[in-house]
C-alpha cells in the first residue's frame, strides 16, 4: 500500500509517468498470495493430473480405469448424495435462518449472536466435529445413554452414526451456518421499498415473494447450495474422524489408497480417483460463479 | 512361514552372495575397527564396526532414535522404549504411533534424508514385501537365533513378534464366547469391532480372513469371513469404530476381533476382558523389522535392533503376550521368561499363516466387496 501511495507522490512530482514501471511494484504486494497459490493450489493439482496418467509402465489412461469398478461408482454416487442431501437440508435451514436474522434489528443483539455462532460453527469441522458427535451421542455418549435410560433407543435400529446416516448429521451441523452466512448478504439486499412498491401496485405478499423478491433471491439461493454441494462433497477430516469402517465416499476412498498397508496403496490411482472429484468440483464452482454474476447484478 | 518356500530358495541364493559380500566389507571394516570415524550407515553386523562396545558409543554420541507408528500400549512397545531409553541414554522421538505401515514407509519416502526420517520400521508383511529397496541389511548379534524361515537371508528384513487372530471381550457385558457364531446372537447388538478397515490394515484383514476360516472359508476364500461380517452388521452387532485402547476403555467397542497379544493388553483397563481363540481357527502372522537406508541416526538405528533382539528386548515383548521370534530358541537356552511364557493363551491345533498370493487374492476381494457388505 505504501509502496503505491508513493510511487503516486513521485508521480505527480513530475517524472515522466510510464505505465509499465507502475506494474511491478503493484505485482510485489500479490507476490506473497501468488505463492501461495502456486505451493498450495497450483502444484498439488499438477502433482494430481500429472499422477492419474502415470501408472507403472508409464504414459497412459489405465489408472482411469479404475473409475468402472463398481465399489468406485457407488463410493463417488454416496458422494454425490451426501453432498446433495446436506446442501439442500443446510441451504433450506440456513436460508430460513438467515431471514428471521434479516428481518430482526440490524443492530440487535439476535443478529449479531448468529452471525459470530455461525462464523465460528461454520469452521468447526473436522476430527473436532466428530469427536463432539462421538461423546455426546455415539454409543457411550452421555446424551445417548441419557436418552436411553428414560427409554429412548437411538440406536434401536442399529448405530447408524458411523455411516452415511452419521455423516448427514454431522455434516449438516456445519451447512447450516455456514448458508446463513452466504446468503445473508443476498437478502440484505432485498430493499424494503421494494415490497412497498408491490403494495402500491396492488400486490399481495405471494405475488411479492413470487414475482419480485423470489426471483431476485433465486440465483443467490441456488448459488448457495452449490457452494454448500461442494462444501460436503469434497470434505473429508470428518467422515475420517467418525467413519471407520468401509470407504462409503470419495474422499475416504481415496485416503484408503494412500495408506492401504494390505496391498491396496497406489498412488497413481489415488491421483485419478482425486482427479474426477476435482473435475466434479471444478464444475460446480463454474456454476456457482454464473449464478453469483446474476445475482450481483441486482443486488449490490 | 509357509509363504516362504519357493521365494525363500531363492533368498537362500541370494543369502550366499549376500554373506561372502558381509565377509568381505567385514575384513575391509577391520582397519577402521573401534576408529570413531567409522559410517555406520554401511555396517551389516556390529562387527562391521568394531563389536557392540564400539556400536554403543556410536550410538550414545548420536543421541536420538526416531521411530514411527509404534504405539506405547503394542505389545509392550511402551516399556520397550524406556526400557531402551534407561539402558544407553538416547532419547527416542516416536511419531504417529497410530499409523498404518503404509504411513511408516511414505515418511521414509517423504522425509528422505532429513534428520525427522524414522531411523527403524516395524511393518507388517505385504507392506515389507512391496518396498525392499528401502532397508539396508543388517544382521543382529543374535541372528543364528532366528528361524531361516522368519528372515530374509541377508538380514534386510528379519520378522520380530507375532502372535494369533482372536476375539477379546469384556465377560461382564457379554456372555462368554466359545465359538465365531456365538457372535451373532442379541447379546451382541452393537458390540463387534474390528481394529481397523480391513481394506487397509493387516490385523483388521485377518481378522475377517479368521471369521472365514471359522465359518467353511478357507485362507484362499475370504468371502465367508465377508458373508459373515454382512450378517453380523444386519442384525446390527457390528461396529464402524475402529478398536483402541479408548473405545475399548470408554466400552464403545466390547467386542473385538485382534491379535491376541493386543487384545489381552486391555485387560489392564479392562480388568473383566478376556480373550478368546477359536481351535478351529488359528491364524498367526508376524511383523518385521527393517532398518531404513538413509537412517539419520544409524547407529542409534542399528543399537535399537540389537537390543530388541537381545534376551531383554524378546523378553519385553513376550510379556506384552507377543510371541517373540526367538522365543524357541530362549527356551532352550533357558533364558526365556518362563512367568511370562506361561501366560501365553495355550494354542491346540495348527496354526495358520498366510502365503503371499493368498493375501494378495484376499485383499483384492475385500476392495470390490467389504464396503458393500458392510453398508
Amino acid at each position: 500500500m505504501t509502496a503505491v501511495l508513493e510511487k503516486s507522490f513521485v508521480d505527480t512530482a513530475g517524472r515522466p509517468t510510464g505505465g509499465g514501471r507502475r506494474l511491478p511494484s503493484q505485482w510485489l504486494a500479490v507476490i506473497p498470495f501468488f505463492a501461495y497459490l502456486g505451493i498450495f493450489l497450483l502444484l498439488p493439482t499438477l502433482i494430481v493430473v500429472g499422477g492419474a496418467f502415470f501408472d507403472r509402465n508409464g504414459l497412459g489412461f489405465s489408472n482411469l480405469l479404475i473409475m468402472n469398478k463398481p465399489f468406485v461408482i457407488s463410493a463417488y454416487l454416496n458422494s454425490v448424495i451426501l453432498a446433495a442431501i446436506t446442501a439442500i437440508a443446510g441451504a433450506v435451514l440456513g436460508a430460513v435462518l438467515a431471514y428471521a436474522v434479516v428481518s430482526g434489528n440490524p443492530n440487535g443483539v439476535f443478529r449479531r449472536l448468529v452471525t459470530s455462532a455461525c462464523g465460528v460453527l461454520a469452521q468447526f469441522g473436522g476430527v473436532t466435529l466428530a469427536f463432539a458427535f462421538i461423546a455426546t451421542i455415539g454409543s457411550a455418549g452421555f446424551v445417548y445413554l441419557w436418552l436411553k435410560q428414560h427409554g429412548l433407543d437411538v440406536y434401536a435400529h442399529g448405530l447408524w452414526l458411523y455411516d452415511l446416516r452419521g455423516l448427514e448429521l454431522v455434516y449438516t451441523y456445519f451447512q447450516i451456518p455456514l448458508m446463513v452466512l452466504v446468503f445473508l448478504p443476498a437478502l440484505d439486499g432485498i430493499r424494503p421499498q421494494w415490497r412497498e412498491a408491490t403494495e402500491s401496485l396492488g400486490g399481495n405478499t405471494w405475488q411479492y415473494w413470487r414475482y419480485v423478491a423470489g426471483p431476485l433471491l433465486a440465483p443467490a439461493f441456488f448459488g448457495a447450495t452449490l457452494l454448500l454441494f461442494a462444501n460436503a462433497f469434497s470434505a473429508y477430516a470428518t467422515a475420517a474422524a467418525l467413519v471407520n469402517q468401509g470407504s462409503v465416499i470419495a474422499s475416504l476412498l481415496i485416503a484408503n489408497t494412500m495408506t492401504s498397508e494390505v496391498g491396496l496403496h497406489d498412488p497413481g490411482i489415488a491421483s485419478a480417483l482425486a482427479l474426477v472429484m476435482v473435475v466434479m468440483v471444478a464444475t460446480v464452482m463454474v456454476l456457482y460463479t454464473v449464478l453469483q454474476r446474476r445475482t450481483a447484478r441486482w443486488l449490490r | 512361514m509357509e509363504y516362504g518356500r519357493r521365494s525363500w530358495r531363492g533368498f537362500k541364493a541370494l543369502g550366499i552372495a549376500g554373506a561372502a559380500l558381509v565377509l568381505l566389507t567385514a575384513c575391509g571394516a577391520q582397519n577402521n575397527s573401534g576408529g570413531s570415524n567409522f559410517n555406520w550407515a554401511t555396517a551389516a553386523s556390529a562387527n562391521d564396526g568394531g563389536g557392540t562396545a564400539a556400536l554403543v558409543s556410536a550410538a550414545k554420541k548420536e543421541g536420538k532414535l526416531n521411530i514411527i507408528a509404534v504405539p506405547p500400549d503394542w505389545a509392550n512397545y511402551g516399556a520397550i522404549i524406556s526400557g531402551f531409553t534407561a539402558k544407553y541414554g538416547i532419547a527416542i522421538s516416536s511419531a504417529n504411533p497410530n499409523g498404518s505401515s503404509q504411513d511408516e514407509v511414505n515418511a521414509v519416502q517423504q522425509l528422505g534424508k532429513t534428520s525427522r526420517a524414522p531411523d527403524v520400521l516395524d511393518i507388517g508383511k505385504a507392506v515389507t514385501l512391496a518396498n525392499t529397496s528401502l532397508y539396508t541389511p543388517y544382521k543382529v548379534q543374535t541372528w543364528n537365533d532366528i528361524p531361516d524361515s522368519q528372515k530374509e537371508a541377508t538380514g534386510l528384513y528379519v520378522q520380530d513378534y507375532g502372535g494369533y487372530m482372536s476375539i477379546g471381550y469384556d465377560s461382564n457385558k457379554v456372555p462368554t464366547i466359545t465359538s465365531v457364531q456365538d457372535l451373532l446372537g442379541s447379546a451382541f447388538s452393537g458390540k463387534v469391532a474390528l481394529n481397523g478397515d480391513p481394506t487397509k490394515a493387516n490385523a483388521a484383514l485377518n481378522g475377517v480372513m479368521m471369521a472365514s476360516i471359522a465359518t467353511g472359508g478357507s485362507p484362499d476364500d475370504i468371502s465367508k469371513g465377508v458373508d459373515f461380517f454382512h450378517q453380523l452388521k444386519v442384525k446390527g452387532n457390528f461396529v464402524k469404530v475402529q478398536a483402541t485402547t479408548a473405545t475399548v476403555k470408554q466400552g464403545q467397542t466390547p467386542v473385538v476381533f485382534d491379535w491376541d497379544y493386543l487384545s489381552a493388553a486391555h485387560g489392564t483397563d479392562v480388568p473383566s476382558w478376556k480373550v478368546f481363540t477359536p481351535n478351529n481357527a488359528i491364524l498367526g502372522d508376524y511383523y518385521n523389522q527393517a532398518i531404513n537406508k538413509n537412517a539419520p541416526h544409524p547407529a542409534a538405528a542399528r543399537l535399537w535392533e540389537e537390543y530388541l533382539y537381545s534376551d531383554e528386548g524378546q523378553n519385553l515383548w513376550l510379556k506384552g503376550l507377543a510371541r517373540p521370534v526367538r522365543m524357541a530358541a530362549m527356551k532352550k537356552a533357558g533364558t526365556l521368561d518362563s512367568a511370562a511364557a506361561a501366560k501365553l493363551a495355550p494354542v491346540t491345533g495348527t496354526p495358520i499363516f498366510l502365503t503371499d498370493s493368498q493375501a494378495t487374492k484376499a485383499k483384492d476381494y475385500l476392495a470390490s466387496h467389504w464396503t458393500q457388505a458392510i453398508g
